[in-house]
């Protein structure tokens, strides 16, 4: 077994960052590892970033619960304690200035709280932000857009969006996702709670984040930046696989655009109008980087980033008018026959 | 109005409290320091960051000249009020003629300068971040130098009616206040623009 | 002073024409009067503002509702946000201070009268400018709509490119403009301070009022500025083809939001430092002792606002700073509630061992002790940057400065209404509908933003016109929306007991409460002139020593 591990300094490194919190998982939300879909609470977290923002959160919750039952039973008491009596009409009570003590104590005590969370903060913030890239991670560009995720895996030669595949990762093999974060237009954010804090895509400042999804499935998230009309429905799907089901989706992705001969008239329709300019199907002519590349538009999920499952008549409502399923999204109504709007959707059919 | 000295029958000591134009203007200068910091972090941060275009080295000269008038002018603002105090009401309208002479002189150098920055260099506040950020804080200081202006004029127009005399003396001193303050500013802009910038 | 009437009555029994009543309305220089001004003009944008709230808490009410459309939505956000804090929470502060100020330092009027009434109208033709953007702000929809950027605007959504047309000027515009008028009374305040106090009443002789209000004033004056700054930065790109915030030019989106914040981080201390000083008078009031700590609670605020100029960039901890400033900037924040934490234990401290009265001025108070210690507490909570890296940008954030913003500064004013509303008008209000006032504000208030948070921690983000069903939010926003309902009725209840109160309340007269500050001390409502003769103070309770003069305050200070 230790013979497979890399032997790079960055992968120790790693390790070193991601086995202890991994060896105490007490605070696991204990689920199936073939759930279907996780759901976005940020104290069910499925990944490191999100499990030691989450250990974190729970020690800085005590404290200030703690604090907060204190003062909160000071305020409690003073209220019924020494609250206004008929007996005591009249007649004022001791009229007190203050107590230097008092105030050195209520000055001391929560400066040494502050000295004590700050630091607990600062390592797990260095932790976070300053891992380092081991060599087996899996990299993506993730690059927002109004008002969808453009995905590209610069070493694997893939362009996708919306739905993102990774590899579930476990800490004898660590295989993390790093993601570098651009934007083509406005500020968004990536938000996934299961898997990560949130970071933000702005444009002409490239940023950075990694997951390490412990668990296989479906996780969700969506734009946390508003961005727009249409920020409500920037979603993200992230699938997270199996190492061998993510290699299959690695190579149905490296395949070029399907040719099927009966799509042929949809595939005209499709060169002829606009669609080309801001659309790409891989072995095509059609290199258009305004909007998402459908070259493997079936092995999607869902269509506009998450605002209709990917069937065939949401399909055909999208191309014929946009705005009834997200209006104010950029993509225009393409005012095509019902001939060559049932072509184009059966040409997008054949896309896997 | 200066401070108001009262005598009450109780009061064990006299009640001087600072004159509020002062304060107000002070005040002033305060939110004014706190927008040109802004545009002066804007002008550094974006030096060499130009994407296109001439940078500062290539296009900027340095104002010596118009500089000295200006800062000059806060001297001769000084000695302008400090003769007022004394009741030398015809030095003073002499000192603050010019006064404003030097300001407007400055004026006129900047408008030479950005004339030829636009026409002969092509420098506009579209080109790039340099000429954005440099316009922009130049236009800024130079649009306090007018406001002053005016008021220095308006404040000629009375004096040369025969309307100033020791008894404004104060408020004199309160619209100094804001040239030196127009002169600093001008201290901070030319070494941010033409020394450190460069 | 507006008024040459040489009348000394007391009451407001003139029998003018209404025409010359306006007309002395709208021509005044009398702190009071612009206070009055203030005061109702930010009511009027209080209700605007608020029913731009239900109009978002009932779209969101479920999942793939269709009550507004989300270009409507958006407005909906910006607006609400943009009005409640320019146009509703500093006006009604600034108000309060004009009118409390003078009065409390013995003095006639602020030191400048007409740029009083000035910076008052820039302030008022701010929010106008804002609200005719309804009429004026064409955009790429159809003519005529308002700015849908958020209130921060962020760089680049508000160039040109991403914001066509007139809507995003309108919301620049009308805060530049009221910009200047905060900046203007900020001077006054400052001037007045320091300058028109009666004789004997040295700076720590103040009341705590004027101090804090000072503090805030100072803060104005470099705060409010950046903002003005960026502002005028942001249309020199939209108008001039300047390139600030020009990503494609090399620009910074970046520098737009540390601009930014370095406005809206002090502005919120800004906002609450008064509030501050109304719980600083009043609570020690219902509780029959002075203040507990008095210099210290002074050193407290100034502190504060020191420390609250280095924090900004904790709205910003989702942007990709490096650790360091992560760190630096979590840091500051958390120091902050050091200061901060001092003062609501020097309220509980002066509430110790009195005799307190649970008049309608008091519940509020109460009410603001608590909600403004879970605030804090969630707002350290957010400090600690990675878990913020989670709760930024959600419900929760919003929860939390909703519960400062409402349950502090809202409940803050409430008390200071109920407080001297008997000093401005001459008249009580009615302490039933007080009551009734405070426990149904309660009541919506915490079942609104209690629950808030939880959407937030289940990644609910923030500015969504809709969201998708199963991920558990609906019933969450259902109680949500129910609980804004309810704090709408008790506002309504809250404006009808001062309406009615003006008519029909009980007479107040010069000191209803058994107080001891300078304010206390003329008739209710005051006459133009405020105080017959400048008074000569020798501690910080005045009326104290004169209500007993066997123990006085000035042998124990």
């Amino acid at each position: 077994m230790s013979a497979r591990r890399t032997k790079s300094i960055l992968s120790r490194g790693w390790q070193i960052v991601v086995l202890p919190f991994w060896s105490t998982s007490a605070l696991w939300a204990v689920g199936p590892d073939d759930t279907p879909s996780h759901g976005t609470n940020i104290f069910a977290p499925a990944s490191t970033p999100a499990k030691s923002i989450a250990d974190l959160s729970v020690f800085v919750l005590v404290i200030t619960g703690i604090i907060f039952v204190v003062v909160f039973a000071l305020l409690f008491y003073s209220v019924v304690k020494f609250r206004e009596r008929v007996i005591d009409a009249g007649r004022e009570p001791a009229q007190v200035y203050g107590s230097t003590q008092i105030e050195f104590a209520w000055t001391i005590i929560p400066t040494l709280i502050v000295v004590v969370l700050f630091l607990a903060t600062a390592r797990v913030i260095h932790a976070l932000q300053d891992a380092p890239e081991p060599a087996g991670a899996v990299e993506v560009t993730a690059i927002g857009h109004q008002y969808w995720w453009e995905f590209r895996y610069p070493k694997l030669g893939i362009v996708t969006a919306n739905e993102l595949h990774i590899p579930v990762s476990n800490p004898s093999h660590p295989t993390p996702t790093f993601l570098q974060l651009l934007s083509a237009d406005t500020d968004h954010s990536f938000w996934v709670p299961e898997l990560a804090g949130k970071t933000d895509l702005i444009p002409n400042h490239p940023n950075r984040m990694w997951v390490d999804p412990q668990r296989t499935g479906v996780f969700l998230g969506q734009c946390a930046q508003y961005c727009g009309t249409q920020h409500a429905k920037m979603l993200l799907r992230i699938s997270v696989d199996r190492p061998e089901d993510f290699a299959s989706w690695v190579r149905a992705q490296e395949r070029p655009g399907v040719e099927n001969a009966g799509a042929i008239p949809g595939r005209r329709v499709f060169e002829r109008n606009a669609c080309m300019n801001c659309h790409a199907v891989g072995g095509t002519p059609a290199d258009g980087r305004f909007g998402p590349d459908l070259t493997h538009l079936m092995s999607r999920t869902t269509i506009a980033a998450g605002a209709a499952e990917n069937t065939r008549d949401n399909l055909r409502l999208w191309i014929q008018n946009p705005s009834a399923i997200k209006p104010g999204s950029l993509m225009p109504a393409m005012k095509l026959s019902d001939a060559d709007l049932d072509a184009v959707v059966s040409y997008m059919e054949t896309l896997h | 109005m200066s401070g108001v000295t009262t005598s009450f029958p109780n009061a064990a000591t006299e009640w001087r409290l600072p004159s509020r134009g002062k304060v107000a203007m002070a005040g002033v200068i305060i939110a004014e320091s706190a927008i040109f910091t802004i545009f002066v972090v804007a002008y550094l941060f974006y030096l060499g960051k130009s994407i296109t275009g001439p940078t500062p080295s290539e296009v900027l000269e340095t104002p010596i000249f118009y500089t000295i008038c200006l800062l000059s002018s806060s001297l001769t603002i000084h000695l302008a009020a400090k003769s007022l105090v004394r009741d030398f009401t015809r030095l003073f309208l002499g000192l603050w003629l010019l006064t404003i002479a030097l300001g407007g002189l400055f004026l006129y150098g900047t408008a030479q300068e950005w004339h030829r920055l636009i026409y002969e260099r092509g420098l506009t506040i579209s080109t790039n971040l340099f000429g954005t950020t440099y316009y922009s804080l130049v236009g800024l200081h130079g649009f306090h130098v007018t406001a002053g202006l005016i008021m220095l004029v308006i404040v000629a127009l009375f004096g040369l009616g025969g309307r100033v005399g020791k008894k404004q003396s104060g408020r004199i001193e309160v619209l100094a206040m804001y040239w030196h303050f127009v002169d600093a500013v001008w201290v901070v802009v030319f070494t941010v623009v033409y020394v450190l910038g460069r | 002073m507006s008024s040459n009437v040489i009348t000394v009555s007391v009451g407001q029994t003139d029998a003018k024409p209404w025409v010359d009543e306006l007309h002395q309305w709208l021509a005044t220089v009398d702190h009071k009067r612009l206070g009055i001004l203030y005061i109702v003009s930010a009511l009027m944008f209080l209700v605007i503002g608020g029913v731009e709230a239900l109009i978002i808490r009932i779209q969101l009410m479920h999942s793939h509702n269709n009550f507004v459309s989300p270009e409507v939505f958006n407005r909906m956000f910006t607006m609400h946000g943009t009005t409640m804090i320019f146009f509703v929470a500093m006006p009604v502060l600034f108000g309060f201070a004009n009118y409390l100020v003078p009065l409390m330092i013995g003095a006639r009027d602020m030191a400048f009268p007409r740029l009083n009434a000035f910076s008052f109208w820039l302030s008022f033709l701010g929010a106008l400018l804002l609200y005719f953007s309804f009429l004026g702000g064409s955009g790429l929809y159809g003519a005529g709509n308002a700015p849908d950027v958020g209130w921060w605007s962020y760089a680049p959504l508000g160039a040109r490119a991403f914001s066509p047309g007139h809507s995003s000027d309108y919301w620049t515009l009308s805060l530049l403009v009221s910009g200047f008028g905060s900046i203007g009374t900020a001077i006054n305040i400052i001037a007045t301070i320091l300058c028109l106090r009666c004789p004997g009443m040295k700076l720590n002789r103040m009341p705590l009022f004027a101090w804090l209000n000072l503090v805030m004033a100072g803060m104005v004056l470099i705060a409010i500025t950046p903002l003005s700054a960026a502002q005028i930065m942001l249309l020199i790109d939209r108008y001039l083809g300047g390139h600030f915030f020009d990503t494609q030019a090399g620009g910074s989106a970046v520098l737009w939001m540390h601009f930014f914040w370095i406005f809206g981080h002090p502005e919120v201390y800004v906002l609450i430092i008064p509030c501050f000083a109304f719980m600083s008078e009043i609570i020690p009031v219902f509780s029959r002792k002075p203040i507990f700590g008095y210099p210290v609670m002074v050193a407290a605020t100034v502190s504060i606002a020191f420390v609250s100029m280095s924090v900004w960039a904790h709205h910003m901890f989702t942007i990709g700073m490096n650790s360091y400033a992560n760190s630096f900037f979590t840091l500051t924040t958390m120091a902050v509630g050091v200061p901060t934490g001092i003062k609501i234990f020097n309220w509980i401290g002066t509430m110790w061992g009195g005799r307190i009265q649970f008049k309608t001025p008091m519940l509020f108070s109460i009410g603001f002790l608590f909600q403004f210690l879970i605030a804090g507490l969630t707002g350290i909570m957010m400090a600690a940057s990675p878990f913020d890296w989670q709760l930024s940008l959600s419900y929760f954030v919003v929860a939390h400065f909703h519960y400062v913003i409402v349950g502090g500064i809202l409940f803050a004013l409430f008390a200071a209404f109920y407080y001297w509303y008997p000093k401005m008008t001459g008249r009580m209000l009615s302490e039933s509908f007080g009551k009734w006032h405070f426990w149904l504000f309660l009541t919506g208030f915490h079942l609104t933003f209690d629950v808030m948070h939880v959407p937030g921690i289940l990644g609910m983000p923030r500015r969504i016109y809709t969201y998708e069903a199963g991920r558990g939010w609906d019933t969450l926003n259902f109680i949500i929306s129910i609980g804004a309902f309810i704090q709408a009725v008790a506002i309504l209840v809250f404006v009808a007991n001062l309406i009615i109160s003006y008519f029909k309340g009980v007479p107040a007269d010069n000191d209803p409460w058994d107080a001891w500050t300078l304010e206390w001390s003329i008739p209710s409502p005051p006459p133009a002139y405020n105080f017959a003769t400048i008074p000569t103070v020798a501690s910080r309770r005045p009326l104290w020593d004169h209500k007993h003069p066997e123990d006085p305050d000035s042998r124990y200070e």
